[in-house]
């Protein structure tokens, strides 16, 4: 192959993150892109992920936001015609669709080239029979395991392996349908599931507790191989690699042993033919040198882009460029510049990933991690020693935890069994159980954790229990302080085990640490990543911080010149990547502005973290210490903290009381709208209306209060991101449940009730403004009645459906709350209109979870906006606003049940979608039908059923519910479905509910039969009956992989897409074609 | 805090580090250098090439998974890459007073305190190896609390090979063949890389004229220090180049052979001490990441008009290995032996071999 012959590559993404899926595939595909753009290659780009970075103005030349499937992947080849094709940047989604379209023959047919990685090649890799007799050939072990197709076969061969087994799902992302059966009813149930998902099934035995370690490879078209990192994961096998803390390098390995699985895993990648990158995964025997090859994974990974960040070497980059033909020795180190990129980086530090798990999230999910993947994140930490980088990442998962000690104790009933069966809590688990004081050994018995690793989390422990015997600081001695620190124990912590309970506020103890600990000369020092440890002089601006070092590898020039950005940390359910675009955008504009561009995050999928993105990357902690420390050595012009989502904007308070010179809006504004008091007295003030609400503490005071404004009411702590522990209350039970499960109300936990509005119309304003004034504004439109969380609500823009008097208000509110708080910068209200009356719900004077896409639609980039406003620089008003725009965006939410056993499939005011898609249309139905079926719904072949809720939302469907019929489906229906179904002239089958098991049909048997396409199953409300028998069916529809929608204005939505137009009727249009 | 002395590492320009001793609870002095791998202690500290220096590891940890048993195997150490440790002493940021495999019986303090060799740690050894980069390798001493000042220790002024080298003829392995090895202070596993190939090893002292014996095939090993000091093998390399039976060097043995050929070596601005460095096969698309430890280098442009360069390092291109344009002599800068490091090149073992 030639490089010259490409002169047009198509770039296949990974569609909305999900659980298995996620940011990293925007990093690599950008990078990808950028690889290409530098050969002067035209690319084309289908992701409907709007709010990605590689989705952007300046990454692709032609970008589609449509679904990333055969179908429509097609579509554009037929059109675009390009010459080339790249599968392993987007994730198992891509690689799926792109070996489908090579098994049909559509590759072949407009002579694409599949650039890197041959088919056949990762077919022999995904395929597991291909592969074990593939490895067979040339001697190399794998867990040998019985493909399977049926239940029976399963049972059959587990009990020729003999319990425990593991079942593993083939052509599956991140282990889903994956797990352990200890018994032949664990393993029909999951096989049955798995086989939903893929029609083959893997039975191996289970080598659990043997050391899990992974390799990544690359090799060129000449041969040449490298491994560019080696990971080790603190868990043992048993737990699926993205829900395990994984070090690099690995920390227990000899050099026999590292070199013997390297050799490996170079023969591995040569005999399979690789071009690109891969991934070889093994089990390995804590007792010899026995091992086994778990999986190879023929694409980029998360682990991928893990190993890019933690060792500096970018592997989507030089994957991309060795599928155009180069050879490693064509590439230089992009760090160096001078040094070849045929070479292993050498880390003179220890990054440790820690999984973000958002369990607590879900109704009914199962907290024990295992072999299928949940965690919804991820962070990376580095440090100098093993301690200080887990401390910095038990701080960065954000979840309450200041690091492995002084935490709140958690409650165990019983710590073996936790410490047996690891659940997301499990590092705390072992917390506490050495602080009980079990032995590393006995821990190491119950968890067959490494004792290396328990060795240092003992060390954490034991200094702790040191810190403990001081009750002042100045009657410590320095250099246990200073070992503190080493071992990454924050202000936070060293206060909490110095003044105990004599703590009364953390904020001024820890500020007290901070002080006492800078006057004796224990600061952090600045450390570059340079691929090379020092051997050769790097121009590297890839930084973090650590107390193991005594000199600073950075001369700061303290010139004012440069503009800090904070990042927005782990992405999780509400914070995702839309902030990763926001806070990359802002990098971009303070750069192009003549400013020196500064980021501070520590999120190993993004592209913000890429050292590419801006002049100088602090991989490090968003904790107030962390920013005060490179604020004190970087002396920045300003510091911006809007763009980051609510990590860096809860810290406004904090920051400008010590005279950091925050950009944009100022810190007492931003108090001011995020303190609910505060906010509803200016509205008061200024005359806007709210939904009534107060702050109670006492049952007997929210019980008058409810008399006042009357059920339904809406219960929520204060402060929160997502709706975490909000609950809408219907009647005096459910309230009296919710908070009997969900919080003590008293004197120092109060809790905010406020009126909830039904069948109300929630808007979104996302808006630029400048010194009070707004600049440039986006008004949309949910599809859903509000009392769906925003952001896992369908949304419009611009809006379809709204009187223009609605619009007016909302404007003149709007300008009215962004004069009160002065804002600079981007900010974002919610309303509730119901007829033309409006409330304010929320207010943020941060850039929100809809920029991206607003942005996009509107072809106005909000935040180099905002960010122009930050720097002080006059903006014009955009000449052009959304009454001018002859088509639709529709933004839908991708949910990851699948992945969330037990689950709730149920959509409240808690946030629980994982990620998102921006699709554009000519109209409401083009846009939706396009975006619905890029979050994995699809358009049913026949048949439905249907269970519509309460008689309002029966009304409310009733169309949708004739179009059905007109259209031939065949319908089922529960009870009460059925009954009005029939007293408006549509005939249905009525089929029963779990909880009448007597009766036939059963509903559950029909979705298990596969006579059932699509699932409307609405609750009516949250009776445990209702809710029960829903469940069932909600969850056996996720479970069986069939599409659910559980909101009747959605399915409404959705089912007069799909019956008023065919997929034909869907026109293929690039995002600028519009 | 565990109770552990103060230690300092003082360079001979006077810049001083302030650490915590571990292993052995005394002063020593010698050359600092640094090695950018990030495993492989055992294999370091017992190869001859470190003798009289003072190692500095880069990766942060050191530790880890304790140290493997003392045991010989054919005449030689199973584990080790000699059988005592060379290296002065070790110099990390930080120490694992626990370690954990299945193959270690003591940790590396218990085995450096046997071994009399001390270790420091707490030093930010980032920020003393772009020191040492800058300024080539430099003098140092790390002074314990309570044990004496040793003073600065040059070990360039001797000749280390004389001291690393065996001090009689011995053999090792069977077969028909038999490979005659300089020992200039050779790492054990060379000795097993030739006699798992089915070879007799005859190993030979650095000065010994091994033109007396019948054999098939010459090896010339790796060794510590300055090449202009070993010539007294360099005249043995004459004359087996005139005897014309197939030689291969590695590392020392790389420059010696240079040296006889008529090439002059040099000293690197940037030494290479790593397990990371890549290497090209000169004319050919064959690129291998090598393991390596050496400051000085041959000179390609000094090589006879009959000799050419056969490896060149891909970072800064000096050069890597030569041989002979028709004969068969060749020879690698790098360690295909690796121990520590990739086993990417043992085939270089296998082309020696099949010369025979």
């Amino acid at each position: 192959m030639e490089k010259t012959e490409i002169k047009k590559v198509l770039l296949l993404g990974s569609g909305a993150l999900k659980i298995g899926e996620a940011g990293e595939f925007d990093y690599s595909g950008s990078q990808a892109l950028k690889a290409l753009k530098e050969e002067g290659i035209t690319t084309v780009l289908i992701n409907p992920n709007i709010a990605t970075v590689q989705t952007s103005e300046g990454f692709a030349d032609k970008i589609y936001f449509l679904p990333v499937t055969p179908y429509f992947v097609e579509r554009v080849i037929e059109k675009e015609r390009p010459d080339g094709i790249l599968l392993a940047f987007g994730g198992q989604t891509a690689l799926n669709c792109g070996v489908e379209l090579y098994q049909s023959g559509v590759l072949e047919k407009y002579g694409l080239k599949v650039l890197g990685t041959p088919v056949q090649a990762i077919m022999d890799t995904e395929d597991r029979e291909l592969f074990v007799k593939k490895l067979d050939e040339i001697d190399v072990k794998t867990i040998k395991s019985e493909a399977v197709d049926s239940v029976a076969e399963a049972c059959e061969a587990a009990s020729k392996l003999g319990y425990p087994v593991i079942v593993r799902a083939a052509y599956a992302l991140g282990g889903l349908g994956s797990g352990f059966c200890d018994n032949e009813e664990e393993l029909t149930a999951l096989v049955e599931k798995a086989l939903s998902f893929s029609p083959q099934v893997l039975v191996e035995k289970s080598l659990k507790g043997w050391k899990e370690v992974e390799y990544e490879v690359v090799r060129d078209r000449f041969d040449n191989c490298i491994t560019v990192c080696n990971m080790e994961n603190f868990d043992p096998l048993g737990i699926h690699t993205g829900e395990s803390i994984v070090v690099a390098p690995s920390q227990t390995l000899t050099n026999e042993d590292y070199h013997y699985l390297r050799k490996l895993a170079i023969k591995i990648i040569r005999h399979i033919g690789i071009v690109g990158e891969c991934n070889v995964q093994y089990a390995f025997d804590p007792e010899s040198m026995d091992y086994r090859v778990i999986e190879v994974n023929a694409r980029l990974s998360r682990s991928s882009a893990l190993a890019s960040k933690a060792t500096g070497y970018p592997l989507a980059f030089v994957a991309a460029k060795l599928g155009l033909g180069y050879g490693l020795f064509d590439l230089r180190n992009s760090v160096t510049k001078e040094t070849s990129a045929f070479f292993e980086p050498a880390l003179d530090y220890c990054v440790v990933k820690i999984p973000r798990w958002d369990l607590g999230k879900f109704h009914g999910v199962r907290r024990e991690i295992g072999s299928s993947m949940k965690s919804v994140g991820e962070v990376m930490a580095i440090g100098r020693t093993f301690e200080e980088a887990i401390q910095k990442g038990l701080r960065m998962i954000g979840q309450g935890m200041h690091g492995f000690v002084e935490n709140k104790e958690l409650k165990i009933d019983n710590i073996d069994k936790a410490l047996r069966e690891p659940t997301d809590k499990r590092i705390f688990v072992i917390a506490q159980a050495l602080k009980n004081g079990y032995s590393v050994e006995r821990i190491h018995e119950l968890t067959k954790i490494d004792r290396w690793f328990l060795y240092k989390l003992q060390n954490i422990m034991d200094t702790s229990r040191e810190l403990e015997e001081y009750s002042t600081l100045s009657s410590m001695p320095d250099e246990l302080l200073r070992l503190a620190k080493q071992q990454g124990f924050s202000d936070f912590q060293v206060a909490r085990s110095v003044f105990k309970e004599t703590m009364v506020n953390a904020q001024t103890a820890s500020m007290e640490v901070r002080r006492h600990r800078k006057t004796r000369g224990i600061v952090p020092v600045v450390k570059q990543i340079d691929t090379l440890a020092a051997e050769y002089p790097a121009q590297t601006n890839y930084l973090y911080l650590t107390y193991n070092g005594s000199s600073n590898d950075v001369t700061y020039l303290h010139d004012h010149r440069s503009i800090v950005v904070l990042g927005s940390g782990a992405y999780r359910i509400g914070s995702s990547v839309e902030f990763d675009w926001c806070s990359v955008n802002a990098l971009m504009t303070v750069k192009k502005q003549g400013w020196r561009s500064v980021m501070i995050n520590y999120n190993p999928e993004t592209v913000s973290t890429d050292y590419d993105m801006c002049d100088r990357l602090y991989f490090d902690e968003l904790t107030f210490e962390r920013v005060m420390d490179i604020l004190d050595l970087e002396q920045p012009h300003g510091t911006i903290l809007s763009v980051g989502g609510q990590i860096p904007n809860n810290l406004a308070m904090r920051l400008d009381a010590e005279g950091v010179n925050i950009l944009g809006t100022s810190a007492k504004c931003i108090d001011n709208a995020e303190d609910r008091h505060k906010f509803s007295s200016m509205l008061d003030e200024i005359g806007v209306d709210q939904p009534r609400w107060r702050e109670l503490t006492s049952m007997a005071d929210i019980d008058e209060f409810i008399k006042e404004v009357g059920f339904p009411v809406l219960v929520r702590p204060s402060y929160v991101l997502s709706g975490a522990a909000m609950n809408v209350c219907s009647n005096n039970e459910e309230l009296e449940r919710f908070l009997r499960l969900a919080a003590n109300v008293s004197k120092q936990y109060p809790v905010v009730v406020s009126q909830f509005i039904q069948n109300a119309k929630e808007i979104e304003m996302d808006a630029v403004a400048q010194d009070g004034e707004i600049k440039a504004y986006a008004i949309s439109e949910h599809i859903e009645f509000a009392g769906v969380h925003s952001g896992d609500a369908t949304i419009q823009f611009p809006p379809q459906k709204l009187y223009v008097e609605t619009m007016r208000r909302i404007k003149k509110v709007s300008a009215k709350i962004a004069k009160a708080l002065q804002i600079s910068g981007p900010f974002n209200i919610q309303f509730l209109a119901k007829n033309n009356d409006i409330k304010v719900i929320e207010c943020n004077l941060r850039a929100s979870r809809s920029f991206p896409f607003v942005s996009k639609v509107l072809k106005i980039n909000f935040i180099d906006l905002a960010t122009k406003v930050m720097l002080g620089l006059p903006v014009e008003k955009p000449n052009k606003s959304a009454f001018d725009l002859d088509y639709v965006g529709i933004k839908a939410s991708q949910f990851s049940f699948s992945r969330l056993q037990g689950a709730d499939p149920v959509l409240g005011v808690d946030m629980s979608s994982t990620g998102e898609v921006g699709c554009i249309g000519d109209d409401t139905d083009e846009a939706i039908l396009k975006a619905m079926l890029s979050v994995g719904q699809r358009i049913p072949a026949k048949s439905v059923l249907l269970s519509m809720g309460t008689p309002k939302q029966k009304a409310d469907l009733l169309d949708a519910a004739h179009m059905l019929y007109d259209h031939g489906y065949k319908l089922y229906a529960t009870g009460g479905t059925c009954q009005f179904l029939a007293d408006n002239g549509i005939p249905s089958i009525r089929v029963y509910w779990p909880s009448q098991p007597e009766m036939q049909p059963q509903a559950l048997d029909l979705l298990h039969a596969k006579e059932i396409d699509m699932v409307v199953n609405v609750p009516k409300n949250l009776t445990p009956a209702e809710l029960s028998n829903g469940y069932k069916i909600r969850r056996a529809a996720i479970d069986l992989n069939i599409p659910l929608i559980t909101n009747a204005r959605l399915a409404g939505a959705f089912i007069n897409a799909f019956t008023s137009m065919s997929l034909s009727d869907i026109e293929i249009r690039s995002w600028d074609e519009y | 805090m565990r109770p552990t002395l103060n230690a300092v590492l003082i360079l001979e320009d006077g810049t001083t580090f302030h650490g915590k001793s571990f292993g052995y609870a005394g002063s020593t002095a010698g050359e600092v250098v640094f090695n950018t791998a990030m495993t492989g202690y055992p294999e370091s500290l017992t190869d001859p090439s470190y003798e009289g220096q003072i190692l500095v590891t880069t990766y942060p940890i050191l530790g880890n998974y304790g140290v493997p048993p003392r045991r010989e195997k054919d005449d030689v150490s199973e584990y080790y890459e000699s059988d005592h440790i060379h290296a002065r002493a070790i110099v990390a940021q930080d120490y694992s007073w626990n370690h954990s495999h299945w193959q270690a019986d003591r940790s590396l303090a218990q085995w450096l305190e046997e071994e009399k060799i001390p270790g420091i740690y707490g030093i930010d050894t980032r920020a003393l190896t772009k020191l040492l980069r800058e300024k080539g390798s430099m003098l140092g001493k790390i002074i314990v609390d309570g044990a004496p000042d040793p003073g600065f220790y040059d070990p360039n002024v001797e000749n280390l090979v004389a001291k690393v080298s065996c001090k009689e003829v011995e053999e090792h392995g069977a077969g028909e063949k038999t490979v005659v090895l300089v020992d200039c202070g050779v790492k054990h596993n060379i000795i097993r890389c030739l006699t798992r190939r089915g070879v007799k090893v005859v190993r030979v002292p650095w000065d010994y004229d091994f033109t007396a014996i019948q054999y098939d095939g010459l090896f010339i090993s790796n060794g510590p220090g300055n090449p202009d000091l070993v010539d007294k093998t360099v005249e043995h390399i004459r004359k087996a180049i005139a005897i014309g039976k197939p030689i291969c060097g590695i590392c020392m043995g790389n420059q010696l052979l240079s040296k006889a050929a008529g090439a002059s070596t040099y000293k690197l601005k940037y030494g290479h001490r790593s397990h990371n460095q890549p290497v090209r096969r000169v004319g050919t698309d064959t690129c291998f990441v090598t393991s390596q430890n050496h400051g000085f280098a041959v000179d390609s442009n000094t090589l006879p008009a009959d000799w050419e360069p056969l490896f060149i390092n891909m970072n800064d291109g000096t050069n890597e290995g030569i041989r002979h344009k028709t004969r068969p002599f060749f020879s690698a800068q790098f360690h295909p032996e690796a121990s520590s490091g990739p086993k990417d090149t043992e085939f270089l073992f296998d082309e020696f071999i099949n010369l025979l």
